[in-house]
């Protein structure tokens, strides 16, 4: 399991890790809705092309997962794979990334519905790479 | 990892000012309580209540203290149940310190029915409520907004809702700031949050939102109850939410430039998610200006669920939705521009309260006139099993709180582990032979909301009337709970 969820009193931390940067993001991106439906009773019959920039790696996951939850509501769909084309530096303070996200629209009693997920936060942010793997974590607000 | 605590009365803690502090961490607290927050530290817990207490305190323009209330736990950048009050001279201004859900909050209804009115209907009722109030992922509300509309919500908030006919006018005089904070500028609000919003108005959410039915089980300041209108085994309604994905969408977007503004101004940020802006600035003015169509669309949210609960009662009972009126309403998740004393001298503050109930004391003009006397109702929430409590803000509190007091009981076991220990369906079972109906849009979500996962509120409650900060008018007990 390429991700986990790490003990927070109220929200949840999520702790995603992969050989890539981007497969990282692609496990973040499913542990984020594996806290909201039950990603098994999900088809991938959808997809949305999503793109996002940050200052720097950890702030790019934080948006990434954001940009998730806002696409997820805005076209009532729910999100079970992930690829990420490509993440690169753009200019000296700007890293993009470029992705696209598979699902269905959500149908609260198919797809188990559980806690909905308000936003990614900076806190407990983290990005390392370590036995070459990438991990990057935050604590998300439920 | 160690963090130095003073006890300075029985019920207030202090973290002495050290190193970057502006000004001391003050916590209220028993015993037991602080024994819980000291121990995550000792226990080298990397997510704690104290050391995000002490962080707060290293933040510029902050005044008097970094300010904890009984029911603090662990949050993001500011601990929930904290209170960061700045001078809007020369302090900042933060998302951490209002949350994503911003002005999430409790609204209170009274109605003229008893307890024993209700027996044998429970059932029917929950049912009624379960069906017309919209909750749980993916859930919509009946109102779909065009995008004049929304902007009207962010600037007249629940008098919007009113002036469509949800709700009377008598609503919008028994909650906060009447219902409409000024200063409201829809400019300031992303395309996306306004579409977010567009059909969510009148929709509970999820995690530990909820619509509880509840009985007055005891009274303790029969002068503060009669002035509130509350007798014993009075039934009354009890809505949980906030500003919804719009105020969730004012959040991201502004963790943001609130970065960036950080960095810009310079101002040393222990923590990531503590980035602030200068209140002054640009950034910071235009975060304000987001926040209040925030609170407004939340108070736009609470007044429709009023409205919708009133429907269901008619029909379940056949209950004249007239006798049905708004007790108080409140937010817990706040950023304001309030007048208080600090050192004997008046200042205009930015006074941010993550977690925390405004408790403004009697005589204060922002409380309703019928109110005024004993001071505002402070509506603390407790869990689906226990109880939850009615207080009244006071005097001491406005010197020693900036006028803010708890929000519920506070978590003490994250959902995880809630999830381990408790079976959704086990719990409504075990709910319901207590005469406790509990509703569902997830089991799971059920579990994650154990009481057994929360502190006990009657504790909580204990700390903050026995400092003297809010006062204890009434006790009610759960009847019916409507979860997300």
């Amino acid at each position: 399991m390429p991700y986990e969820f790490l003990e927070h009193e109220s929200d949840i931390g999520i702790r995603a890790w992969d050989r890539t940067l981007e497969r990282t993001f692609v496990q973040g991106g499913k542990a984020l809705f594996d806290i909201m439906v039950d990603l098994k009773k999900v088809k991938k019959k959808t997809s949305v092309d999503i793109s996002c920039e940050a200052r720097d790696i950890p702030a790019l996951f934080v948006e990434w997962l954001n940009k998730l939850l806002t696409q997820s509501d805005l076209k009532k769909t729910v999100f079970k794979d992930f690829k990420v084309e490509s993440i690169e530096p753009f200019g000296y303070d700007v890293y993009r990334l470029k992705g696209t996200a598979f699902g269905e629209k959500i149908d609260p009693k198919k797809h188990s519905v559980r806690t909905e997920v308000k936003a990614a936060t900076y806190f407990g942010l983290k990005y390392e790479f370590r036995d070459g793997s990438h991990y990057l974590q935050c604590v998300v607000d439920v | 990892m160690s963090i130095e605590l003073k006890q300075i009365s029985e019920l207030v803690w202090e973290i002495p000012k050290s190193g970057e502090m502006f000004v001391p961490g003050k916590i209220y607290a028993d015993k037991d309580l602080i024994k819980h927050l000291v121990d995550d530290v000792s226990r080298g817990k990397e997510w704690n209540a104290l050391v995000q207490i002490r962080n707060v305190a290293c933040l510029p323009g902050i005044q008097k203290a970094s300010l904890a209330m009984a029911d603090i736990h662990p949050g993001y950048g500011f601990a929930i149940g904290a209170i960061g009050a700045f001078d809007t001279q020369d302090g900042v201004i933060s998302v951490a310190g209002v949350g994503f859900d911003c002005n999430c909050g409790v609204r209170t209804l009274k109605t003229g029915l008893t307890r024993d009115d209700l027996k044998g209907k429970e059932e029917n009722l929950a049912n009624e409520l379960f069906r017309t109030v919209p909750a749980g992922i993916g859930s919509e509300g009946r109102i779909k907004l065009s995008k004049n509309e929304i902007n009207d919500v962010l600037v007249k908030g629940a008098r919007f809702a009113v002036e469509r006919g949800y709700g009377t006018p008598g609503d919008l005089i028994f909650t906060e700031e009447e219902g409409c904070v000024n200063g409201a500028d829809p400019d300031t609000v992303s395309d996306e949050a306004k579409r977010r919003g567009s059909s969510q108005i009148g929709t509970l959410g999820s995690g530990n939102h909820y619509l509880e039915v509840q009985a007055v089980e005891e009274i303790f300041d029969e002068d503060s109850a009669r002035v509130f209108g509350l007798f014993r085994g009075q039934v009354l309604i009890s809505i949980h939410c906030g500003s919804r994905a719009l105020g969730h969408q004012i959040g991201m977007d502004y963790l943001k430039t609130l970065e960036s503004a950080s960095r810009r101004y310079d101002i040393p940020v222990r923590e990531r998610e503590l980035v602030c802006a200068p209140f002054k600035s640009e950034e910071g003015r235009r975060y304000f200006k987001a926040v209040n169509c925030g609170i407004n669309a939340a108070f736009a949210n609470r007044q429709v669920i009023a409205h919708l609960t009133r429907k269901a009662l008619r029909s379940a009972l056949g209950v004249n939705e007239g006798t049905v009126t708004t007790l108080y309403d409140v937010g817990h998740n706040t950023a304001k521009t309030e007048k208080h004393k600090v050192d004997g001298v008046e200042k205009q503050l930015i006074v941010h309260r993550k977690g925390a109930t405004r408790a403004f004391g009697p005589g204060r003009p922002e409380v309703p006139s019928a109110y005024r006397a004993v001071g505002q109702p402070v509506l603390v929430g407790g869990t689906m099993g226990t109880r939850s409590y009615i207080l009244h803000g006071t005097q001491k509190g406005m010197d020693e709180t900036f006028g803010t007091s708890i929000h519920g009981a506070g978590r003490i076991s994250s959902r995880e582990s809630a999830k381990k220990r408790w079976r959704g369906k086990d719990l409504v079972a075990q709910l319901k032979e207590r005469g406790i109906i509990i509703k569902g849009h997830s089991l799971s979500g059920v579990a994650e909301e154990a009481p057994g996962a929360y502190k006990d509120v009657a504790q909580v409650v204990d700390v903050v009337h026995n400092a003297g900060i809010a006062e204890r008018v009434a006790m009610t007990v759960p009847l019916i709970s409507v979860k997300g």
